[in-house]
């Protein structure tokens, strides 16, 4: 047990008996700012400080902001679009697999959906090959929620984040001619094998007219569980009911044509799409958005969605809704795909910027949408 | 002679070192969660039920407090006392301002706040996107604020226990007290960290 200083070397003022003698406290005071900085380092290490090369929800973020520019108060992503309401009411024929209460018969959940297209413009031109876009919170019993975030894709053109990444900035449109650098898409494809296949997928998917008869995908697996505990991977879809029309390209007009025609859709009756829940087999991939299952995979037709109001987005409406696909109701829990935790941290990121930001009227207005033509 | 008065009550230990345990896990659980695309979704399922339970021990170890007194900080001068004091209330105040602020965050972001799947939370404060903005960043900048607290304080008793060598650290510690040094007595002047 150390001791007062037997006299050899001065004394620095030790108390309650303690030896403090000046070479021990130098020693001490090293063995204290080592500690202090392990400590500090460690927590600058874990927040991503001192690796300013990987990629962070942040840094993910910020090259949206790189590709399309920073618009205050919208989203990074899809950020154009428009606030829809409505309710689900499931068949019950997905209890069958998964205990969630959606899925329960007799129910009636009320839903807030937003309809999307993909890209950081929140004024782009309606394109009839634009990503569609439809986010989906069920407000469930109990507090419980679910939120989705789907597109009108087969399946999804990425297999990791770090590929969405660098997919982003390959199709970054010069100013010059209004479309991306042919040579820089080339080489990521080049070096993404997994996105030129599924774009080729996607590609052999005809367009349809618009958001009321696109089918949305959630593209990620889910696993569901059921009653025994027992689980099965999924994924979703929604398919219209509308008739789905696929128009040739001279169909295609108007800065808003894809949305003003999805207000007029409603204003004539309520659109509703079936959610179909496919089951995957042993073997089919659950960690990669880019391949699609067998066809003749098992599906459940576990309920309808209906949509019977578009707003404008507003402060109570899906515009301040984040559609973090990791908000799950019990019954309905991730996979392993790696895309999942990647969008549910990037949604955040998102979320934090936008909610702080001025917010500006949103381009599509739905007062102002034109009569029929 | 009683080694009683000079330590912290049984509880008080305990909760001091369960609770340091789970809010420097919590600390830097929380700064590689939002730095994260992998580890993002796994970090949070564990960060909000963690910080929930850091709160209810805030609350029982603020009452702990306020039923045992601490022992007498023998050696130390007024103005270190006062310090110390400062800080402890600065950390008591920050253990349950810092997951509060989390809590009422979530529920202006208009989320669901499940601590596990059969136990949620109840919103404590209104939807509202600039109320979750101001909270969200408050979250953080709390959240360095503890860190920089809980390292203040760490320096301070790594420094009693290495450089000033007055044991403050046994009033905490656990295991068998061993006695303080009553008679000081020649010893070689070995510098021992044990």
């Amino acid at each position: 047990m150390p001791r007062r200083g037997d006299g050899h070397e001065p004394s620095v003022g030790g108390r309650s008996g303690a030896s403090v003698t000046r070479r021990s406290a130098l020693i001490g005071l090293a063995a204290v700012g080592a500690i202090a900085a392990v400590d500090v380092g460690g927590f600058l290490f874990a927040g991503g400080r001192l690796t300013p090369h990987t990629v962070t929800p942040s840094r993910f973020v910020d090259r949206f902001e790189q590709v399309f520019g920073r618009h205050e108060g919208f989203r990074r992503n899809h950020a154009k679009g428009v606030s829809a309401t409505g309710w689900f009411t499931p068949t019950g024929a997905g209890s069958a697999v998964s205990t969630a209460s959606v899925f329960r018969a007799g129910g009636r959940h009320p839903v807030t959906g937003r309809f999307s297209l993909s890209g950081g413009l929140p004024d782009a031109v309606d394109a009839a090959d634009t990503v569609r876009g439809l986010g989906l919170v069920f407000r469930l019993p109990e507090g419980e929620q679910w939120r989705t975030a789907m597109i009108d894709s087969p399946v999804f053109p990425d297999r990791t984040p770090d590929g969405f990444r660098d997919r982003l900035l390959a199709s970054k449109k010069i100013p010059d001619t209004g479309k991306p650098e042919p040579a820089a898409m080339a080489s990521f494809l080049a070096r993404h094998p997994e996105t030129a296949a599924a774009m080729d997928i996607i590609r052999r998917q005809p367009r349809t007219s618009g958001f009321g008869d696109s089918t949305f995908h959630g593209l990620n697996a889910f696993r569901c569980a059921d009653r025994s505990g027992a689980t099965v991977p999924v994924r979703w879809k929604l398919v219209p009911e509308q008739p789905v029309r696929h128009p040739g390209a001279e169909e295609a007009s108007g800065r808003d044509y894809l949305f003003d025609a999805l207000v007029r859709d409603v204003t004539r009756g309520p659109l509703r799409w079936r959610m179909i829940l496919t089951i995957g087999e042993a073997g089919d991939p659950t960690d990669d958005a880019t391949r699609p299952w067998p066809a003749d995979r098992k599906s459940l037709d576990v309920g309808t969605l209906t949509v019977d109001a578009i707003d404008t987005e507003a402060p109570d409406n899906a515009r301040d809704v984040n559609f973090d696909p990791l908000v799950l109701p019990n019954g309905i829990a991730p996979s392993d795909d790696p895309l999942l935790s990647a969008r549910s941290a990037v949604y955040a990121e998102s979320f934090n910027r936008r909610s702080g930001e001025p917010k500006s009227p949103s381009r599509v207005n739905v007062s102002e949408v034109p009569d029929e033509r | 002679m009683s080694d009683s008065p000079t330590r912290y009550a049984f509880t008080s230990r305990v909760l001091h070192w369960v609770m340091a345990i789970l809010v420097i896990a919590q600390l830097f659980l929380g700064v590689a969660m939002v730095a994260s695309l992998d580890a993002y979704h796994l970090l949070r399922t564990v960060h909000q039920p963690l910080g929930f339970a850091i709160l209810v021990l805030a609350v029982v170890r603020i009452g702990n407090r306020v039923l045992h007194r601490p022992p007498p900080s023998a050696g130390m001068r007024p103005a270190e006392r006062m310090v110390a004091t400062g800080s402890e209330c600065l950390l008591y105040g920050l253990l349950v301002l810092q997951p509060v602020t989390g809590w009422a965050m979530l529920s202006a972001g208009g989320f669901p706040i499940a601590l596990t799947a059969q136990l949620s939370l109840p919103a404590i404060a209104p939807r509202d996107p600039d109320l979750y903005s101001v909270l969200r960043q408050s979250h953080t900048v709390l959240g360095y604020l503890l860190f920089a607290a809980f390292t203040a304080h760490l320096c301070a008793i790594l420094f009693h226990t290495f450089v000033l060598r007055d044991r403050i650290l046994g009033r905490m510690t656990m295991g068998r007290r061993h006695r303080p040094a009553q008679p000081p007595q020649r010893q070689d002047q070995e510098f021992r960290v044990s």
